[in-house]
């Protein structure tokens, strides 16, 4: 995939605090900056966080941002149960829904949106990348919806991991493949 | 220039440091924490000083003495610590020092919640302390603008002698978006420019003092007549807004910080539906850009005030347009976000109102 797609995104990303979600909202958002283009990334903060769910909103545009709080997503990627609950429903019309089934067992009767069903956090265990799930999910978030070239997730990795866990950027790479290719 | 993806309250840090900001004195507390944090990592490697103090109480004090000596310096919390700070934040503006004072407002009254507010609007500017005092109060709605308006803070306060606030909400804080900065060396600031400092002059000069207390009448009503003269060089020279899509608008929106934003995709949303609406957000909320906002709402025939409280702001819009048209308000508070199709419901229904006239 080499040409991104412009269209604009209303993301969010929501699961268990610890799964990684911030983190992987924050690499769609470098995504779009590094491709040029507005972008804002908005974390759910407070008592939730320990332990509890965790969500974040992401938007990616080419004019300039409003709303930086996304309540109809055209992308949601779930990582638990609860989340599925209070998320699947306010996916906009025609959007897309990525979901780690080896958490979330319940699967969507909506005809509307299209559902991806990626059993994320078992690939992570096999394929000796525990704790990568959430990357996998970007990496079918890549295939689905072209957002990122090759070019743009290698460097919104190597922008997003210190120095000092550089060894991380080849097994985030990994995990994307993975993903894509899943 | 780079742009950076960064966190409003680290934007604002590292703006306040490019601004020549020295010495910056914290206490932790939700939802600005990261200011304080990015200040202890870059202060010390730029030749500035961060100082936890052990209390709110304490780091606005320090402010006082630091401001004192005519350096440029800060202090950041939210609400509940603002509170704290407003006897010192009076006595600084008693002694007529600049400074910066950033409230990144939480839910309230009392220790109320963690989450996005704006209901210390009155607090900031009507009193944020006891005496005949105004504070500078700037409202960014993005995180760009919290570094630009921190630089312009420090400006102003230095130019007029007196605190400017940066009146942001947990949702600006905690959000990343691209931010810019200006090139340059990090020029840390000191007395120069300001010969009423406090800072050591070998005798060659009368000695400066630097006081609130002044227990002749006569003598305190003097200063705060002339504080209040200066007060209306401000007013000339500072208020702010913006006005997006109100040359035709029939309704248009009043918000201001992150609400603005709200609205904004609010209004566009009524656009695309053929409903005329448009948006004026404050930038300034003291001195308050009466002026712009009569101008803004020139042709309109409703007003709808949207904030993140119980309606703060809404006396300051009437007054801003003298009256004369019905302002109507919606807000949510105690930490509730609220969302662009709640704001768009209140402009269809004034819309439909209008067409029923």
């Amino acid at each position: 995939m080499n040409n991104e797609n412009r269209e604009n995104r209303e993301i969010i990303l929501a699961g268990f605090g610890g799964q990684g979600i911030l983190f992987a909202g924050k690499m769609l958002a470098y995504f779009g900056l590094l491709g040029g283009r507005e972008v804002s990334w908005l974390p759910s903060y407070g008592p939730e966080m320990r332990g509890g769910t965790a969500n974040c909103s992401v938007c990616i545009s080419d004019k300039p941002i409003g709303s930086p709080l996304v309540t109809e997503p055209n992308i949601l990627i779930v990582m638990n149960n609860p989340s599925y609950d209070k998320f699947i429903n306010a996916v906009a019309p025609d959007g897309l829904a990525i979901v780690d089934s080896s958490l979330v067992g319940a699967r969507s009767d909506r005809k509307d949106i299209n559902c991806v069903y990626v059993p994320a956090t078992q690939m992570a265990d096999e394929n000796g990348l525990r704790g990568m799930a959430n990357i996998i999910l970007v990496g079918m978030l890549i295939k689905e919806t072209g957002i990122a070239s090759a070019e743009i997730i290698r460097k919104a990795l190597e922008k997003i991991i210190p120095a000092a866990k550089k060894h991380l950027v080849e097994s985030n790479m990994k995990a994307i493949e993975l993903g894509m290719n899943s | 220039m780079e742009r950076n993806l960064m966190k409003g309250n680290e934007a604002l840090a590292e703006a306040a440091i490019r601004a020549g900001c020295k010495c910056f004195f914290g206490y932790p507390i939700t939802p600005q924490t990261e200011i304080s944090a990015y200040m202890a990592k870059r202060m010390p490697k730029v030749g500035g000083v961060f100082l936890q103090a052990e209390s709110e109480i304490a780091a606005i004090n320090m402010v006082y003495g630091c401001a004192s000596s005519g350096i440029r310096c800060m202090t950041s919390s939210s609400s509940p610590g603002i509170s704290l700070k407003s006897e010192g934040v009076s006595y600084i503006a008693g002694s007529d020092l600049p400074c910066v004072i950033i409230n990144v407002m939480r839910g309230g009254p009392g220790l109320g919640g963690i989450q996005p507010s704006q209901s210390d609007y009155w607090q900031a500017t009507r009193a944020l302390g006891h005496g005949d005092f105004q504070v500078l109060v700037y409202a960014p709605s993005s995180v760009q603008e919290m570094a630009d308006y921190v630089t312009k803070a420090f400006d102003m306060a230095d130019k007029f002698r007196m605190p400017a606030l940066i009146l942001a909400d947990g949702l600006l804080g905690q959000m990343m978006e691209p931010v810019t900065f200006a090139d340059g060396e990090i020029k840390m600031s000191d007395a120069s420019g300001k010969p009423w400092a406090t800072c050591g002059h070998g005798n060659k000069r009368p000695h400066n003092i630097i006081n609130s207390l002044y227990l002749q009448a006569e003598e305190l009503e003097q200063h705060n007549i002339e504080r209040f003269k200066r007060y209306e060089l401000v007013k000339a020279e500072c208020p702010e807004a913006e006005s997006y899509l109100t040359d035709d608008a029939d309704i248009v929106v009043a918000a201001y910080g992150s609400t603005a934003r709200l609205a904004r995709s609010a209004v566009d949303t009524a656009r695309s539906r053929g409903i005329k609406a448009g948006l004026v957000r404050p930038i300034t909320l003291w001195p308050f850009p009466d002026k712009q906002i009569k101008a803004a709402c020139a042709n309109a025939k409703r007003v709808l005030v949207t904030e993140m409280s119980m309606g703060q702001m809404v006396d300051d819009i009437k007054l801003a347009i003298e009256c004369r048209l019905p302002v109507s308000f919606f807000g949510r508070t105690g930490g509730v976000i609220p969302k662009p199709s709640e704001i768009l419901a209140q402009i269809v229904t004034l819309d439909e109102e209008l067409k029923g006239e």
